[in-house]
């Protein structure tokens, strides 16, 4: 049974590469250049899948990527892949498929019993069965539908491949290497402009490898040969096979995948599997070709049923008979060309059904030929074993035969055409939909186009690809198109048989029939955008390629309308399905979210710093002294020791713009609530900073350098909005002032050295002549300095923790160096690093607001902090902030929050409610932002926003938190808990 | 899509973030109605299906705010400017 239905020669299959892969387990043996859909015809065998709703038996329908029922698993483990088309599969050594679809094994399935009860599954079925008790659908129907109708598995574990993604330029974008396609990449490449041409197939040739055709005075292929020759010796052509245009999007921007390993087993090391390209191409011709459409007639779908150019594709590409004794089922002079090469490969031509009472080709020799006849069915199950047809009397007959070839025209492929929102138009000269409004810089050659000869499509392809490039001001030399061996494209289609018997499939892949059709239409669904949703017809992961037409034509038949007037539904990208690895390439992982780390980062891993992510930033939360120091216990111990001694910690991640100009003082008086101005040289101010909507989109402060520059800083989440908003304010707003600014966030590193001995640590380390003392360097000063033998610094003194603290900058360089520095001049005060925790803890402490409260929809009145927004002036945001209704008494105000019981841990997001009453938006005062333990105060504290709250400072009210299931009293006090009158800072 | 950035070129769209309509002028703070001035500046928006002009900021590029000119119906995009008149005089 090996290779029992090969040709002994023939074929573009490299005889010398024998390979042997696996089907359900069984071992067999192909060569390369085979697809597994032709190999597994080769081996003779025709039942590949079962289909999605009826489980029916499944050959191989096509021979290309529009194929809708021969769906495997491919590979095996994280490699494995559900339904990959086997005609599109490239055969490689261990190739190991599994057909989809069938339990308990593909001959015998269990689900067929689907087929029975095919009156449940007709069109709507969903909507219809399943709508009643609700209850059911997620308990019983689901699971069962998802059991009996599923589309393959997904792997369960990552995939191990990798996947890039590329961008490419040319002038000229040529999709599809058939004929067409390659005589316009010929000419455009003549004339020196840059071409891309793209083909799905791993061969450049089209229709050319599948017929047996003569261009000029040389054969087809020899054709092919030639000009892939020419164009490999231009540098400015490059080759794509493997690679499909699956979208055509705005202004030349075409989407592509390149299947650059999918044809081996693995990707060899460093090479991804796929590449999913962005080609920006200043025009395009698209040379898809045309896809063949299937007849309508009972049984269609049975194995050994095929389209009569997939059958020409097999014998004489793969030199595969997929089926010994065919009936030819035709519409078109086309069929006849099938019987030819059938008889040429040795195989039976059973006889010619040509639906054309009036057909006027002559049939070859000794065929039996039956004009105006019809197949009404397809016998046998798993695979064809006779045809039962209807004669032009009306008289039915049984013939023999294992394989049915069916030529009923083509449709051209236009699906690009559509991606801009381009509606297809019927021409009752080609019975085709032929391409409607194209997007700009794309024009169709050749079958796409509903040119069908080869001669026309050679004219067009030449002429098409010497305009386009004439219109970017190159000069091409116009090709006349060779002459061409003679063909016959005569056809009258027939959508469907209306006598058959038994189930006759439109869309295979979905098992939609002409009888839901004609049920839609019954019931309603008479627009195609309706029929297509309640039938599901086009809407599986062919998108419809061998079905739309004929379904239309079944509507349009049914409810008395042209094809014209029932139109068409549009394609949309992807042409084929594309793997979202593809699209995502290298941004997974790491690659989508990568790390930022401070300078000091190599440090706080040596002192066993516990990381957190904020932002893209590693930050440390806290640093264990013994290796089981929970992060409560370290953030009390790190909290007590800054508090007591002094504490380091690493603000670098802080975002910090550099402004410059005469007009910075001025442009801050705009952007920040408070005046800017005003303020002295070698000072620095806290801002607060609004939307024009009125809410706080950030804050910061803003050191004065000197008389025109200025270094301002935001959060660290904040950073880049900020850096957006002022460059919107400035370019957009207030051009005329003289400013300009940059981000500096990661040019400086910068640590908080904050506690009672802070300024003896700083003293260490600066430089001596600079004069350190409280009154020289008062709070809220800064200056430039040198620290450490004349290193260049900035010093700040700001607190954010409330204690004496300096803020001390230095170049990114300097920034491991200086943490050990402050660390060794620390040692004696005995210092402490301090992480996020106990940051977070402090601030709390001295209710300082930060993320929690800085959440985009509090105003500066809703924070308490009204003082801060100058009346003396306008600022963003002022005016919609002052609005009645956000200064409404009655809106939550800030306050701080403690609990009746010091230990109750409280949570961010509970709600506040008074004392017995209902828990109701009516009667909710507001909700807790931030939540800390505090150790100065041995009880756990919070910050929130509370109805009336400044009005109700010592009331008690109940924190709910239904998410966490918690609830305590907590009294309603000052958000400033610790040191109200602020003078550690000013020690 | 791709963005004609005055400065840069034609850009893929990835590069810039887009904010909204141009053309809006933030009103006078001192005027008697600027409250009122100042609600229709921030949330009335035309929403013209067709040519409009937009505000576009070359976020990973050379970080100019833009004006383009583009057709929401068809994604055309037939213009584009520096926002700032100054730096549209420099350009000059
Ligand atoms: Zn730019």
């Amino acid at each position: 049974m090996k290779n029992s239905n090969r040709l002994a020669s023939g074929g573009l299959i490299d005889r010398a590469k024998p390979l042997s892969f696996q089907f359900d387990g069984k071992t067999y043996q192909g060569y390369a250049g085979d697809t597994l859909a032709s190999a597994l015809l080769a081996n003779n065998v025709q039942l590949v899948a079962r289909s999605f709703k009826y489980h029916r038996p499944r050959g191989v329908l096509t021979a290309g990527s529009e194929e809708p029922n021969a769906l495997v698993e491919l590979r095996t483990g994280a490699r494995h892949e559900p339904n990959v088309r086997a005609t599109m599969a490239e055969l490689y050594e261990g190739l190991n498929a599994r057909s989809q679809n069938r339990w308990p094994s593909l001959a015998f399935d269990l689900g067929a019993v689907n087929s029975l009860l095919s009156p449940f599954f007709a069109a709507g079925f969903y909507y219809k069965t399943f709508m009643w008790p609700a209850a059911f659908w997620e308990k019983v129907y689901e699971p069962l539908i998802r059991r009996a109708a599923g589309l393959g598995k997904p792997p369960l574990s990552d995939d191990p491949d990798s996947y890039e993604k590329a961008f490419a330029h040319c002038d000229l974008l040529v999709i599809g290497a058939g004929p067409a396609g390659l005589a316009a990449a010929l000419t455009a490449a003549r004339s020196g402009a840059r071409v891309i041409l793209a083909d799905e197939g791993p061969m450049l040739g089209g229709r050319l490898l599948s017929d047996r055709r003569i261009i000029g005075n040389q054969s087809g292929l020899d054709w092919v040969k030639a000009i892939e020759a020419e164009l490999g010796s231009f540098p400015n052509v490059r080759i794509m096979p493997r690679t499909t245009i699956f979208g055509v999007y705005d202004h030349g921007v075409y989407g592509a995948l390149e299947r650059v390993n999918d044809h081996v087993a693995t990707p060899p090391a460093h090479e991804p599997r796929q590449r999913a390209y962005r080609i920006y191409a200043k025009r395009a011709v698209l040379a898809a070709g045309a896809i063949e459409r299937p007849h309508v007639f009972g049984n269609n779908d049975r194995p050994g049923v095929m389209l009569g150019s997939a059958m020409r594709t097999y014998l004489n590409r793969y030199a595969v008979v997929p089926t010994k004794r065919v009936a030819i089922f035709t519409s078109s002079d086309e069929g006849y060309a099938t019987a030819q090469d059938l008889i040429n490969a040795g195989a039976s031509v059973q006889a010619i059904i040509d639906s054309r009472k009036d057909a006027t080709i002559s049939a070859p020799k000794d065929v039996p030929y039956f004009k105006g006849a019809k197949i009404l069915r397809a016998l046998g199950n798993r695979q064809v074993q006779g045809v039962e047809i209807e004669l032009a009397d009306g008289s039915t007959r049984i013939l023999d035969c294992d394989g049915v070839a069916m030529s009923n025209g083509w449709n051209p492929a236009v699906h690009l055409t559509c991606h801009q929102g381009g509606r297809p138009v019927w021409d009752d000269k080609t019975n085709a939909f032929l391409p409607g409004k194209l997007p700009a810089g794309l024009s169709v050659a050749g079958a796409a186009q509903g040119h069908f000869s080869l001669k026309d499509t050679l004219t067009d392809g030449f002429r098409l690809g010497a305009s386009a490039v004439d219109d970017l001001g190159f000069k091409a030399h116009a090709i006349a198109a060779p002459d061409t061996d003679p063909e016959s494209l005569a056809h009258i289609p027939l959508w469907r048989v209306k006598t058959s018997k038994g189930k006759c499939f439109v869309d295979f892949q979905h098992d939609v029939t002409d009888t839901d059709i004609e049920l839609a239409n019954r019931e309603g669904f008479r627009s195609v955008e309706h029929m297509k949703r309640y039938t599901t017809l086009g809407m599986a992961t062919d998108q419809g390629k061998t079905s739309n037409i004929s379904g239309l034509a079944i509507l349009g038949e049914a409810s008395g309308r042209s094809m014209a007037e029932v139109g068409t539904t549009i394609f949309r990208p992807p042409y084929t399905p594309v793997a979202l690895g593809a699209l995502a390439g290298h941004h997974v992982h790491k690659g989508f979210r990568p790390t930022r780390l401070t300078p000091s980062h190599q440090w706080a891993e040596e002192q066993g710093a516990v990381f957190m992510e904020t932002g893209l930033w590693l930050r440390a939360q806290y640093f264990p002294k013994k290796k089981n120091e929970s992060w409560l216990d370290a953030m009390n111990r790190e909290v007590e020791i800054t508090r007591s001694k002094v504490g380091v910690c690493d603000v670098s991640t802080l975002g910090k713009i550099d402004l410059q100009g005469k007009d910075v003082g001025t442009f801050l008086d705009r952007v920040y609530t408070g005046t800017f101005s005003t303020l002295p040289v070698g000072k620095v101010r806290y801002g607060l900073m609004m939307r024009e909507d009125g809410f706080v989109q950030d804050d910061g402060t803003t050191a004065r350098l000197s008389e025109n520059r200025w270094l301002m800083t935001t959060t660290t989440a904040g950073a880049g909005k900020v850096m957006a908003h002022l460059e919107f304010c400035h370019q957009v707003l207030w051009p005329e002032l003289d400013i300009a600014f940059t981000s500096v966030t990661e040019q400086w590193a910068q640590y908080s050295i904050a506690g009672p001995h802070a300024r003896d640590v700083l003293k260490k380390l600066v430089d001596p002549q600079h004069d350190m003392s409280n009154e020289a360097f008062t709070y809220m000063a800064c200056g430039a300095i040198t620290i450490c033998n004349g290193i260049p610094a900035r010093l700040f003194r700001i607190s954010f923790s409330g204690e004496l603290a300096y803020e001390i900058g230095v170049p990114n360089r300097y920034g491991d160096a200086l943490i050990r520095a402050i660390m060794k001049a620390g040692e004696e005060f005995g210092i402490t690093p301090y992480g996020l925790e106990a940051l977070s803890t402090m601030r709390i402490e001295k209710g300082h607001v930060a993320g929690g409260e800085l959440n985009g929809q509090t105003t500066p009145r809703d924070l308490g902090l009204i003082k801060m927004v100058s009346q003396k002036k306008d600022c963003i945001g002022k005016h919609m902030s002052e609005r009645p209704a956000m200064l409404d008494a009655d809106r939550p105000i800030f306050v701080g929050l403690k609990p009746k019981n010091p230990q109750a841990k409280l949570t961010g997001g509970a709600h506040f409610l008074d004392k017995g009453a209902k828990p109701s938006l009516d009667n909710d005062l507001g909700h807790m932002m931030s939540v800390a333990y505090s150790p100065m105060l041995k009880s756990w504290i919070g910050l929130g926003i509370v109805k009336r709250g400044r009005e109700r400072i010592g009331d008690t009210i109940r924190a709910v938190d239904f998410v966490r299931g918690t609830e305590f009293e907590v009294e309603i006090c000052d958000p400033v808990f610790f040191d109200p009158q602020g003078e550690r800072l000013r020690g | 899509m791709r963005i004609p950035c005055p400065f840069c070129g034609p850009r893929d769209s990835q590069e810039f973030s887009f904010l909204g309509q141009t053309g809006l002028k933030r009103p006078d703070p001192n005027a008697p109605d600027a409250q009122k001035q100042f609600h229709d500046y921030v949330h009335i928006r035309d929403n013209k299906a067709g040519l409009t002009k937009e505000l576009w900021l070359h976020a990973n590029g050379c970080r100019s705010w833009i004006v383009v000119e583009r057709n929401t119906l068809t994604h055309e995009i037939t213009g584009s400017e520096f926002a700032s008149p100054l730096t549209k005089e420099a350009a000059q």
